[in-house]
């Protein structure tokens, strides 16, 4: 409950907090005199260290959220699993094909799954993450890069994972096979490249860059601007 | 849903959304954009800066909190380093693990060097993964290299180094299809060709984007492509003095344990800064965009060493970071959002800069339209803000396009309960970007022999303003143009003898300024948001922050 003062009780790792409403479980923790070293870092909800699990008082179902991103609620009791040991395969992208069997091959324990939907359930980024693990199984890349495309890579989903999976590195591997086999060409950028090696715009950036500033600033002015939109 | 005090303000902009829709605000000429930001943009604000005292760059004018740690005292006693017991010996280290630090390492590892790579918190962590917008390069037949030169000098003010911005334009093409090789996914249109955007301060459609997760999507790829390889990193880890030879050539660093407070030595032909940028010093008192670890260590480092700096005076102050809900206070709002047809409207509903004008424009106009002219909203914190009509979007490019474009936005706003496909972003400058940084050249080299210096904590390729894009592009051009010639600066070196003179004459110098006992401990490593409990230590007296003033989302 709110006290009078705007304060909740939060439990950090059991111990009980006085902090005021409305922080997020990060900057509620630094409240709390934690100068954290692991389980923060861009601090936006982009780069997955804070990942946390927490429940409430009165309802013992885990929870899951990047501690940067969530507002601390009355009587949360919760830790951060900054680390997990998932596993990763090495590989050599180049001598790979854009298969099925690939994935399997680096990542046996795929077939593993039961399908008990943990990884779902926990993803703080509520993306569909078991989905996405039977399209892996299926050896349906495109559909693994498209869904999981959002992941953070926080690791949640594999400490959850009652058989040892390793979700976000599946999911990578397979966001890698199809942007680097399975993407379209890009034939402009492929012709601009051979250009630049040609030197075709050697003689112009010479120019430009020897100009004098008043002769670049009207340049600048008479720009032609394309429509963004 | 907003709280009911700004549904007034939201009703204005509503309603003025339909005729909006067709005004288009003329872009400012160099003459008008000079009073707007000597007026307006912090950078001009002569009481936030200080000449440096000591150093290479003594007598600069430098921000206060920049000054601090550049005239800070070194975090060792050299009397009591044993650099004869060496922990590592590699050809090429590598000092930062974003974008520009990993390109690095794998470059250099490709050119044959034996690499190690350390970085302050884990591999990744780092401004690059909050990179949403895009990267520029002009690779559409309607563009060219020497659009993207012109457009990224008239963005700088005409202050970059031109061979800098060649190298910039001329490899960034190269960049693109070396990521994509690496399995990078950017967005595309059916025939392959790519999906590109404008952005502010460019004058053709040039950002290559990945959703919103563009810096997300490089970083996670380069990260395993590092582990791939298998090529030595360290966590935790962070550099907290170079060493130097006999012959004035860098011969290594010392590492920091964050968990144990060991010092490892490191034994080094060349050494790579990629350390990233600066926004956890709060320049001015600004919240930041920038990730935890951004202290600017990396400038402390080489410039004890005697690097010099440049440009360090200028700060890019992002226009569009979060001024609601406080929790995401400062965040990033993308650019991306402008990109896509929002405009900026101010308490009267009305616009008042063209939204894709270079960043510290659009800046110092929302600046003026909240502090001198009062057209802007307040938050119940304190906050003040202008509106970004995000809603705009779908209405320009069809319902369900901001959903597609810009998921990151979206999942961020939708934990506060605002929904930015229908309601607008209360949006105000925050700290983003460190303008200058180290003095290279082309192949990344520092005043310093064998220092070398990639991404954001270098200087002169965006001038005095750096334009969107351009720095998710400098970090994997300079991050593998560094590569390269350290590793080939490491075969051909004759290394002296280690040596840590230089922090004992830093040392000397800051005593005779008088400066050591009022300067802090650097490199800052951290920065320090922990609430300081009531004051139990004798001749410490410290702080006791009242939630209001948290401001480090």
């Amino acid at each position: 409950m709110t006290d009078q003062n705007g304060m909740i009780d939060i439990h950090v790792m059991g111990k009980q907090y006085k902090v005021p409403e409305g922080l997020t479980i990060l900057t509620a923790m630094e409240y709390c005199g934690y100068r954290i070293t692991r389980g923060c870092g861009c601090r936006a909800g982009f780069c997955g260290a804070c990942a946390t699990i927490y429940n409430l008082k009165d309802d013992p179902q885990l929870k899951y959220a990047l501690a940067c991103q969530k507002t601390v609620e009355p009587d949360m009791y919760l830790v951060q699993i900054p680390f997990f040991p998932a596993r990763k395969a090495i590989y050599d992208l180049e001598k790979l094909h854009p298969e099925g069997e690939q994935v399997l091959a680096l990542y046996p324990d795929l077939i593993k799954c039961f399908g008990c939907n943990n990884c779902t359930k926990t993803c703080p980024q509520e993306m569909e993450v078991m989905w996405y693990m039977s399209d892996a199984l299926r050896g349906d890349i495109m559909e693994v890069a498209n869904k999981s495309f959002d992941c953070v890579m926080c690791g949640l989903c594999a400490a959850r994972c009652p058989q040892g999976l390793a979700h976000y590195n599946i999911a990578l591997l397979c966001r890698r096979l199809y942007g680097r086999f399975l993407a379209p060409n890009s034939q402009h950028l492929d012709d601009r490249i051979a250009e630049i090696e040609a030197g075709r715009y050697d003689a112009e950036l010479e120019k430009l860059r020897t100009m004098d500033g008043a002769e670049l600033r009207r340049l600048y002015a008479q720009r032609d601007i394309e429509p963004a939109y | 849903m907003y709280p009911a005090y700004m549904e007034e303000s939201i009703k204005r902009l509503e309603a003025s959304r339909s005729q909006r829709l067709n005004e288009t605000l003329r872009r400012l000429s160099d003459d008008e954009k000079k009073p707007l930001l000597e007026a307006c943009h912090p950078d001009f604000i002569a009481e936030g800066m200080r000449d440096l005292a000591v150093g290479a760059n003594k007598g600069i004018p430098t921000p206060h909190e920049m000054a601090d740690v550049l005239e800070g005292n070194s975090r060792i006693n050299p009397a009591r380093i044993d650099l004869g017991k060496v922990d590592y010996d590699v050809d090429v280290l590598i000092i930062g693990g974003g974008g520009a630090g990993v390109s690095a390492a794998l470059l250099a590892e490709e050119n044959g060097a034996k690499v190690l790579l350390a970085t302050k918190l884990r591999l990744g962590d780092a401004n690059t993964v909050g990179a949403q917008a895009g990267t520029q390069a002009a690779d559409r037949p309607e563009d060219s290299p020497v659009t993207h030169y012109i457009d990224t000098m008239g963005g700088g003010h005409y202050a970059n180094i031109p061979e800098l911005v060649e190298a910039l334009v001329k490899d960034a093409p190269s960049v693109i299809k070396w990521l994509e090789k690496l399995g990078v996914n950017w967005d595309k249109n059916p025939d392959g060709s790519m999906h590109e955007l404008s952005g502010g301060g460019a004058s053709r459609l040039r950002l290559h984007s990945a959703r919103d997760y563009t810096g997300l999507e490089e970083m996670r790829v380069l990260r395993d492509e590092l582990r791939n390889r298998q090529i030595a990193h360290i966590e935790f880890s962070p550099a907290i003095e170079l060493i130097l030879d006999d012959r004035g050539q860098v011969a290594g660093a010392l590492l920091l344990n964050l968990e144990t407070n060991d010092i490892a030595v490191v034994k080094a032909k060349a050494v790579i800064l990629a350390t990233g940028g600066m926004g956890r010093l709060h320049i001015q008192g600004f919240p930041t965009t920038n990730h935890y670890g951004a202290t600017a260590d990396g400038l402390v480092l080489a410039y004890r060493a005697g690097a010099e700096m440049l440009y360090i005076d200028t700060m890019q102050y992002h226009p569009t970071g979060a001024a609601y809900p406080v929790q995401i206070l400062g965040q990033l709002v993308t650019e991306k959002v402008r990109t896509l047809g929002a405009q900026l409207v101010n308490s009267d509903g009305s616009q008042f800069i063209m939204p894709l004008e270079p960043r510290d424009v659009v800046a110092a106009a929302i600046i003026r339209e909240c502090k001198d002219r009062d057209k802007g909203i307040r938050t119940a914190t304190g906050e003040v803000g202008v509106w970004l009509d995000s809603p705009m979007i779908d209405v320009i490019r069809g319902e369900g396009t901001v959903a597609r474009e810009l998921p990151a936005m979206v999942r961020q706003f939708a934990n506060y309960g605002i929904n930015i496909s229908k309601e607008p972003m209360l949006v105000y400058p925050t700290l983003h970007y460190q303008n200058g940084g180290i003095k290279i050249d082309a192949d990344g080299a520092t005043t310093v022999p064998g220092l070398f210096a990639a991404g954001e904590c270098m200087g002169g390729v965006h001038g005095r303003n750096r334009l969107i894009g351009n720095s998710t592009l400098d970090i994997f051009v300079f991050g593998r143009r560094t590569g390269k010639a350290a590793a080939r600066w490491s075969r051909e070196v004759t290394p002296g003898k280690m040596s840590l003179e230089h922090v004992r004459k830093w040392q000397e110098a800051l005593e005779e300024a008088d400066l050591n006992h009022s300067r802090p401990a650097s490199p800052l490593l951290l920065p320090d948001y922990a609430r300081k409990g009531p004051d139990y230590m004798p001749d410490n007296s410290r702080d006791l922050l009242p939630p209001a003033r948290i401001r480090t989302a």
